[in-house]
């Protein structure tokens, strides 16, 4: 059976064509306003991609914050155990993952059958979340995609001390102001975002093999600074967009 | 005749007051810069050109405020959960509780009636419940953050907001503006979104009777009324002195009693 996993996010949607417990196809878009629209368009693109109709895939499962929207799931699943399950299948050794998201963070544990045991999450405070890096990105008027490599190529150890988004803009404009090198900033930027998810993933006591997903672990910096954070090494999900993983994981579930 | 003063730099702005003869005899407001100590050297230039006092005639003067410190020619320096405290209960006696909510900041102040400080709480982690989150709204609403009170005067039906997260409700209401939400609801969501952030602070320190508010935020009557309705009892005015000044005043009230 061919199977299909859709995950609309807040900033982006994402699906997955799944068959033979392989991805035929995934798809990624920036999420429209209407959660719907997000949905059918990911959908349809993710199809073109692996050459099907909408006829052709068995099950759909639908996940992410706008799930309840999406017109055409037969069941919809959390993200936790989405994010899990997608970690899991491409890692087996996974105990741990670290999902950045666009307007949230989660720590998940799981066991040796890639089950949720445990889980946290933030989807309350800005910081943390990939819309802290949109917003100095914009400040810094950097690429959000260039972030990463930019900041490690950092020469002066600076610090944010802000953990709060909007204070730490502030203090942002201030080394700006300062003449300070875009590049130190960045570094300190994904230090602060990583120490904030870091003491998230500590309270639910690190486990290896610890995972990184989710957007934001594309990018460098901030992977890095995070498995300094909870000093541990952090493996990225081999040979697939850490981003996908939420449709991936919806994707499997649907095909089990 | 001796005059005493109080300096209050802030993060965002700078205030002055002093006291002549027991009563407040002028007072100043500027706006911040990035060095606190320059910062003061303005006000008190804007505070002798207001009331054309001289320099020298300061007996005593006292700094609070996060850079008092770094004032070179005060006396001495207070905190600004004393100050606020002190100022606070000059103008109105029967006050016990006050809460100081200032542009990067917001406390939450007991004091028993002979002015002691009983217990205090402060935010100044997240923008939420500070002025700033009132000037970010502002701006997304292309307002002035001093219209925010009246505007929503005429509200019927305030917005709510998913979060009290400062970077989500801008979010939000831009929303709400697309949706062509009218202002005066909007503005009286950001308001009820302020006051039920400042009761998260209130409900840890089980506020007491005559409560009041100081700080700039103090001048929006949306907020003030929004917060009595939560904690279930009138806040008083401040109705002597522009509650903004309210550091500085009880600054200048310590310098008097250091002689």
């Amino acid at each position: 059976m061919i199977t299909a996993g859709c995950d609309i996010g807040s900033r982006t949607a994402k699906a997955v064509i799944f068959e033979n417990n392989k991805i035929i196809s995934s798809a990624i878009i920036p999420a429209k306003l209407d959660p719907i629209e997000s949905s059918e368009t990911v959908m349809k693109l993710v199809l073109e991609k692996a050459n099907l109709k909408f006829s052709d895939i068995g099950k759909i499962i639908g996940t992410g914050y706008g799930q309840q929207e999406i017109p055409f799931a037969h069941h919809l699943e959390s993200e936790i155990v989405c994010h899990a399950k997608g970690a899991w299948w491409n890692i087996p050794s996974a105990r741990m993952i670290i999902d950045i998201g666009g307007q949230d963070s989660k720590a998940i544990k799981l066991d040796e059958k890639g089950n949720v045991t445990r889980y946290t999450y933030n989807d309350k405070c800005a910081s943390g979340t990939g819309r802290f890096l949109e917003i100095m990105a914009d400040a810094l008027q950097v690429d959000l995609d260039e972030m990463g490599g930019i900041g490690k190529t950092f020469k002066e150890e600076l610090n944010i001390s802000s953990q709060c988004v909007i204070f730490a803009e502030t203090e942002v404009v201030s080394l700006i102001s300062e003449e300070k090198n875009v590049a130190d900033i960045l570094n300190a930027l994904h230090k602060s975002l990583a120490n904030r998810v870091a003491s998230l993933a500590r309270s639910l006591s690190i486990e290896k093999d610890v995972v990184m997903t989710g957007g934001v672990a594309k990018n460098i910096g901030v992977f890095d600074a995070l498995a300094d954070g909870i000093d541990v090494p952090i493996r990225s999900l081999d040979g697939i967009d850490p981003q996908i993983n939420g449709a991936l994981g919806a994707a499997i579930i649907a095909s089990t | 005749m001796s005059i005493f003063a109080g300096f209050d730099v802030g993060s965002l702005t700078t205030k002055a007051v002093i006291i002549k003869n027991k009563k407040i005899g002028g007072s100043a407001i500027i706006k911040s810069g990035p060095k606190p100590v320059e910062s003061a050297n303005k006000v008190l230039e804007k505070l002798i050109n207001e009331t054309g006092i001289n320099k020298n005639d300061i007996k005593y003067s006292i700094g609070t405020g996060y850079g008092r410190e770094k004032i070179t020619f005060i006396n001495d320096a207070i905190s600004e959960i004393s100050c606020h405290g002190k100022g606070a209960q000059w103008v109105l006696p029967s006050a016990r509780t006050i809460i100081d909510i200032g542009g990067q900041d917001c406390k939450v102040i007991k004091l028993d009636k002979n002015g002691t400080l009983i217990k205090f709480i402060t935010n100044d982690k997240c923008a939420s419940g500070t002025g700033r989150f009132l000037d970010v709204m502002a701006k997304v609403m292309n307002i002035d953050v001093s219209e925010l009170g009246k505007i929503s005067e005429k509200s019927t039906k305030p917005i709510t907001f998913s979060s009290m997260c400062t970077v989500w409700a801008q979010a939000d209401v831009i929303k709400f503006i697309n949706s062509r939400r009218p202002a005066e609801d909007i503005c009286a969501g950001i308001n009820s979104a302020m006051a039920n952030r400042l009761s998260m602070l209130t409900n840890s320190i089980k506020v007491e009777k005559d409560i009041c508010m100081t700080g700039g935020v103090a001048k929006n009557k949306g907020v003030v009324n929004a917060l009595g309705k939560i904690l279930g009892c009138r806040i008083k005015r401040i109705k002597k002195i522009d509650p903004q000044l309210m550091g500085a005043l009880g600054a200048a009230l310590f310098a008097q009693e250091s002689i």
